[in-house]
């Protein structure tokens, strides 16, 4: 098991003590216990079990992951691409949604309007401005954090509501806001451009480069859909990070004490309405950045689009990825944007699956559906910790081999 | 001087029926005080008024000179109210050292922004606050489980552990409602020793409710009887043991 000797004050002290090169401009709290070789849980110091990427298999994986994301443009389609821009971009949704929902236990069938505030704040603040509609043609680096900021304030409004019920009640006190949002998005033509027509969203432009030119990288010409996809890629790696900051320390803590028993983390000294407002702020800014971002890659939505369906399918990210974990709220979203995808290139060599609408025995839309919906039971049914779970066993059962416990 | 703990006239009702009726007692500071009585008595009633549970419709409740009357859970514990429950009240889904880091959540004064950037500040309390921790795994002896899910502990352990979030919060007044309930003659044995233990190296002061009379005779510096709502008797072990209300109240009038 560990071995927890404390952490030295000093760096000299450290590396005479734990014979083990420390890194960093060090108070000693910055000694990366690799440990001995062979033995990846045997920490040296408690910040080292601590971290994030607290064993090798960790920190290795890691960095070949996002090795591979790094070079995947460039052999992908442009329509592969944007495809996993919007992985990424749902990934941030969904994470967001498991702060509240997996993390703070505060069901939350709401997002879709979050999304849409987001989607709709970021193109008041970047889109250009015309008689029908408000547009300040503001720069990226302005109308994207306000794309969260807004959500997040209205969630702060929303949150006191919601401390006062719970369960299934707050369930469908969410769902109103869905309802509510799609109205006031149809009406409110100035901003959204109204029922049936839409908006077109910010303008992508990034500290006065315009994403949408073509740029060189390496001798490649990178296409649009590129830009894109590093863009979203960054900004999704920076609030995967916080998100995983926030639940190994305090206030996710508190998250989970809240969820599993409130009353006796009351009494921990956890303020619950505070908890519960801080869990509903950073949730809904999570949302705005991912509708902000979604209809930069989409294109133009009408209001209608951010309806109760998408809140079901940010549900499915994080209960087919994984309750309460950030790196199951990316496996989550991969699967749910990527598996329709999937399917309708098989229905190309299944019998009795048609591509078109209508014809034939069974649909490529309908299959898309019953699958989504069987999985969500199977999953809720057979593992409930979702794709993370299944991880979780695979790596149980490869620690293990040769033996089976 | 103030007294550390002050009840006084506390009378709790729902609706027509009374739990607490004019009960009052003091507590010096370091002291141990058992409270037993028949079951539905007002025992754990007691506790949730002076933990914020619930509103008494009179009395006063006065912890090292603040009112604690009115005061909501979370404020109460800030104050340095620490509390182990009769039925176990820990987060499951989290591991033992996440239970008792929770316990210390009052003692972490980084903000949320903090947090999110994972800054030296945070970093430094984590991991101050870790080694608290680990003195508390010591002295509870449970290294072994420090990973384990507490869903997963047997029972015995799931108190010891809860007695340690207990003690996690450095408090000052400890209510321990049933520490040994429904354990094996062992069990209650470490956990008796657990608790003189607190008082002796930590000088906590405690309110103990227990139907085990061995361990209250043995270990309580005085006793509250209660009975329908009622203090019935107050005073040392001995005392209240050849108390007539007492006797009467656990078996009966001898006819």
């Amino acid at each position: 098991m560990t071995v927890d000797t404390g952490v030295p004050s000093g760096r000299e002290r450290a590396e005479r003590e734990t014979g083990l090169r420390v890194r960093g401009r060090g108070r000693g709290l910055r000694v990366r216990g690799r440990g001995v070789r062979g033995r990846p849980l045997l920490y040296t110091s408690y910040a080292a079990d601590q971290a994030i990427w607290n064993t090798p298999a960790k920190r290795g994986w890691t960095l070949a992951l996002v090795g591979a994301v790094l070079v995947l443009p460039f052999f992908l389609s442009r329509d592969l691409t944007s495809l996993v821009t919007t992985v990424f971009i749902f990934a941030i949704g969904g994470i967001g949604l498991n702060l509240v929902t997996g993390y703070a236990g505060q069901v939350s069938l709401g997002h879709a309007f979050f999304m849409g505030l987001g989607a709709y704040t970021a193109a008041v603040f970047g889109g250009a401005g015309s008689d029908q509609v408000i547009g300040w043609g503001l720069d990226m680096a302005i109308w994207l954090p306000m794309a969260g900021v807004v959500p997040a304030l209205v969630g702060l409004v929303v949150a006191p509501l919601a401390v006062r019920v719970r369960g299934l009640y707050l369930a469908v006190l969410t769902l109103g806001l869905v309802f509510i949002g799609e109205h006031v998005f149809k009406e409110a033509r100035s901003i959204t451009g109204g029922a049936g027509v839409g908006r077109a969203p910010a303008e992508p432009v990034l500290f006065g480069m315009d994403l949408r030119e073509r740029y060189h990288l390496f001798g490649y010409i990178l296409s649009r859909e590129a830009v894109y996809y590093f863009v979203c890629f960054a900004i999704f790696v920076v609030l995967a990070i916080a998100a995983r900051n926030l639940t190994r320390s305090k206030p996710g803590r508190a998250f989970a004490a809240v969820r599993d028993r409130d009353v006796a983390a009351s009494m921990m000294g956890i303020s619950l309405r505070r908890t519960k407002t801080l869990a509903f702020t950073v949730s809904s800014f999570y949302a705005g950045v991912s509708g902000a971002l979604l209809v930069m890659v989409i294109g133009r939505v009408t209001p209608t689009n951010w309806n109760l369906f998408l809140s079901i399918d940010l549900l499915a990210v994080i209960l087919i990825g994984g309750i309460a974990t950030i790196s199951g709220s990316i496996l989550g979203a991969a699967f749910v944007v990527l598996m329709p995808r999937i399917v309708s290139e098989l229905a190309d060599v299944v019998p009795f699956i048609s591509t078109s609408p209508s014809g034939g025995f069974l649909s490529v839309f309908q299959l898309q559906t019953m699958l989504f919906g069987a999985l969500i039971v199977l999953f809720l049914v057979l593992e409930p910790r979702g794709l993370y779970g299944l991880w979780v066993r695979v790596r149980n059962y490869w620690k293990a081999w040769p033996f089976s416990y | 001087m103030q007294p550390f703990l002050h009840v006084a006239d506390l009378s709790l009702r729902f609706g027509g029926t009374t739990a607490i009726r004019d009960v009052g007692f003091e507590l010096d500071e370091g002291s141990l005080l058992a409270i037993i009585g028949p079951n539905g008595a007002g025992k754990t009633s007691i506790f949730n008024c002076l933990s914020g549970v619930y509103r008494p419709q009179q009395g006063s409740i006065r912890f090292r000179g603040t009112d604690l009357r009115g005061l909501r859970p979370d404020a109460i514990a800030r104050l340095g109210v620490a509390r182990m429950f009769q039925n176990i009240e820990l987060f499951d889904n989290l591991t033992v050292l996440d239970n008792l880091m929770l316990g210390r959540h009052r003692h972490l004064r980084y903000s949320t922004l903090s947090a999110l950037l994972y800054d030296r500040r945070a970093r430094r309390a984590e991991v101050a606050n870790r080694r608290v921790i680990e003195d508390i795994i010591d002295f509870l002896q449970i290294q072994a489980i420090r990973r384990s899910m507490v869903g997963m502990l047997p029972y015995g352990l799931k108190k010891r552990v809860e007695l340690g979030r207990a003690l996690a919060m450095e408090p000052a007044l400890l209510l321990l409602d049933e520490p040994v309930a429904g354990m094996n003659a062992e069990e209650t044995e470490d956990m008796a020793r657990f608790i003189l233990d607190v008082r002796s190296e930590l000088g906590v002061t405690m309110i103990m409710i227990e139907h085990e009379m061995g361990l209250v005779m043995d270990i309580a510096d005085e006793v509250l009887v209660l009975d329908f709502g009622e203090r019935i008797a107050h005073g040392p072990p001995a005392q209240v043991q050849r108390d007539p209300a007492v006797i009467k109240a656990y078996l009966g009038e001898a006819s």
